[in-house]
């Protein structure tokens, strides 16, 4: 087995910081930037955009069905609210104020989920946001956009900027490392190819991708070659790259930090399901296995539900193998 | 999306100029010919349709009437204008009352209205801002409306508009608890310019407010989260028109409508059951002759 530096050894970011340095940049031009949160300044990483625009950061207390409310008139009188709270609590507390307020009407308002996934680790399932992908996945007319680095949370913020949508965006705390070329910029509904390969592909969004990439790299040594798509948009979905790779590999794999039940991987599902006879390939879908996750930290929570590296290379092996 | 009927536009502005000019007594009469005519036109929409709140669409007429014709600063013809005054139904149900008022105004052609619920009509049983100019958000769902008022009021702030928002909410609506954060947001913030009105006919869908889950002292509730609180007749014009003016203390204004839930129709008035029950033909002929 050859060691090389592997993509698991690499210096790690929390995203929350890019999102903060990319939106407080962007407002010193763009007075309709206003941030709206749910007394979440610190754990928005708000605090310099506070204190360099006070007027301009709406902290409306523990109140988030408010928060997204005001969130959708702040858009409506011509502004660009980026409302940022806890994943958990913004899209749970406020599901129905996503549907009918920003989705349903159509306001421009990008929900900001921080922390999602397990990040909140011991906190519990209480304070996790798994079920985000399967509720919001239910609405039309909102994007679902989650970066897997710090380059492409700045690529988001700035598209959101200059092409205002409902948009949730899914910004990690989990440290992850660089996994994007620094200098480009994200399309809306396209997937980035994070690694060439013709065996197998495993389609990876958010902190999975560095982990998909990692288990490309044990792969590798087992003479497979993988295909690392990274899902930064789950809605728009990007069904062309999808397609390819059931054409052009002979197994999908997919890996998310959400419950299965109606995520990425049932997304990817339900497009390659329908295709024709000979186009559909055998699917793995990893994730949370519809439970509640134990106590324990992000890390060891991960690796419980078998979203690390070693156990992603072990469900494309067995997928390739079983078919 | 419809688009605005011009020559009907016209027809409102002499109308509102007429308004202007008129005395207190002159201009009373002529916003109930308004009213009348609006209420006319629900009924024969909820008749037609054979769906509909006509309870609550008519205890709302009023105000809406006083609104639209009188006090709202914007333009049908226009209807994105940057500093318009906006208007937000949050009792999304009396979709009726909100879509005969928008054509008469010309937001929209009349003759839409007859499309009231129809398949693939854009003039859905709760209103969709995506397909109706004048419509500001999609409401339907109960303490929806006031969370986006106060975001649009400081939004108007914020980008220094002149532009005021008028929200509207039923009584039982005021159960949901979203609405509370909101005033409390709308008080912290000082928004003077937004206005909330409690269409209080004392009904909700199932019973009586107070039998149900009592909101008085309603006043006292909304000026304990610290609102100017204007408790009127709300079908009596002088007084709405009056309860529209400026806060004159710095702080968003509730204003509290005493209505009586299907106004203007005998069998109607003030009965739980008419909260979504449909006239026969027999019942609209009557309705139709007690508005006339």
């Amino acid at each position: 087995m050859t060691q090389v530096a592997t993509v698991a050894d690499a210096p790690t970011y929390d995203n929350r910081q890019d999102f903060a340095d990319e939106l407080r940049r962007l407002a010193r031009t763009d007075e309709r930037i206003v941030a709206v949160c749910n007394d979440s300044v610190g754990s928005s990483n708000l605090t310099g955009f506070r204190d360099e625009f006070p007027d301009r950061l709406i902290n409306v207390g523990i109140a988030e069905q408010n928060m997204v409310g005001v969130g959708a008139g702040l858009a409506n009188a011509g502004l660009i609210p980026f409302v940022c709270a806890a994943a958990p609590f913004l899209t749970g507390r406020s599901l129905e104020q996503v549907k009918a307020d920003v989705a349903y009407s159509q306001h421009k308002v990008i929900l900001c989920g921080m922390s999602p996934g397990m990040a909140y680790g011991e906190l519990g399932p209480t304070h996790h946001s798994v079920e985000d992908f399967s509720w919001l996945r239910a609405l039309p007319g909102l994007d679902i956009v989650v970066p897997a680095d710090g380059a492409q949370t700045r690529s988001a913020i700035r598209n959101a900027v200059a092409d205002p949508r409902p948009t949730y965006l899914r910004i990690g705390r989990f440290k992850v490392p660089a996994v994007s070329d620094p200098k480009a910029s994200l399309t809306r509904g396209r997937f980035v190819t994070a690694r060439e390969g013709t065996d197998v592909t495993i389609i990876a969004t958010g902190t999975e991708v560095s982990r998909a990439l990692h288990a490309a790299e044990i792969l590798a040594d087992q003479n497979i070659s993988t295909r690392v798509l990274n899902a930064v948009y789950i809605n728009p979905l990007d069904k062309a790259a999808i397609a390819a790779a059931a054409r052009e590999t002979r197994a999908i794999i997919t890996a998310e930090e959400a419950n299965v039940s109606g995520g990425l991987g049932a997304a990817v599902a339900s497009y390659v399901g329908q295709l024709e006879r000979d186009a559909r390939v055998p699917l793995r879908i990893l994730g949370l296995q519809d439970e509640f996750a134990p106590t324990g930290d992000a890390q060891f929570l991960l690796d419980y539900f078998g979203l690390g590296g070693d156990k992603i290379a072990e469900a494309a092996a067995e997928a390739l193998q079983n078919g | 999306m419809l688009v605005a009927d011009i020559p009907q536009v016209e027809v409102w502005r002499s109308h509102r100029e007429q308004l202007l000019s008129s005395d207190v007594e002159a201009r009373s009469s002529l916003l109930h010919e308004r009213a009348q005519d609006t209420r006319r036109s629900i009924v024969t929409m909820i008749s037609h349709a054979g769906l509909g709140h006509i309870g609550g669409d008519f205890s709302v007429t009023d105000i809406l009437t006083v609104l639209f014709d009188y006090v709202l600063e914007a333009d049908p013809a226009d209807p994105q204008k940057d500093d318009r005054d906006r208007f937000i139904l949050s009792k999304g149900h009396c979709a009726a009352a909100l879509y005969s008022t928008l054509a008469h105004c010309g937001y929209f052609a009349v003759s839409e209205l007859t499309t009231f619920m129809a398949p693939l009509s854009p003039l859905n049983g709760h209103p969709n801002r995506v397909k109706i100019p004048g419509v500001e958000t999609n409401t339907g769902p109960l303490g929806h409306g006031l969370p986006v008022a106060v975001g649009a009021a400081l939004g108007a702030r914020l980008r220094g508009t002149s532009g005021r928002v008028f929200v509207v909410l039923g009584d039982g609506e005021m159960q949901e608890g979203s609405n509370w954060e909101a005033l409390m947001s709308a008080s912290h913030y000082k928004l003077d310019n937004l206005f909330v009105v409690v269409d209080r006919n004392r009904l909700q869908q199932g019973a009586r407010t107070e039998d149900t889950n009592g909101l008085d002292p309603l006043d006292e509730r909304l000026a304990s989260f610290g609102l100017e609180v204007r408790s009127i007749d709300g079908h009596d014009y002088a007084q709405l028109i009056d309860a529209f003016a400026p806060s004159t203390s710095g702080s968003p204004v509730a204003v509290v409508a005493n209505t009586i839930k299907g106004k203007g129709v005998s069998f109607i008035e003030d009965r739980v059951e008419w909260h979504h029950k449909v006239p026969s033909p027999e019942q609209t002929e009557q309705a139709l002759q007690e508005l006339s």
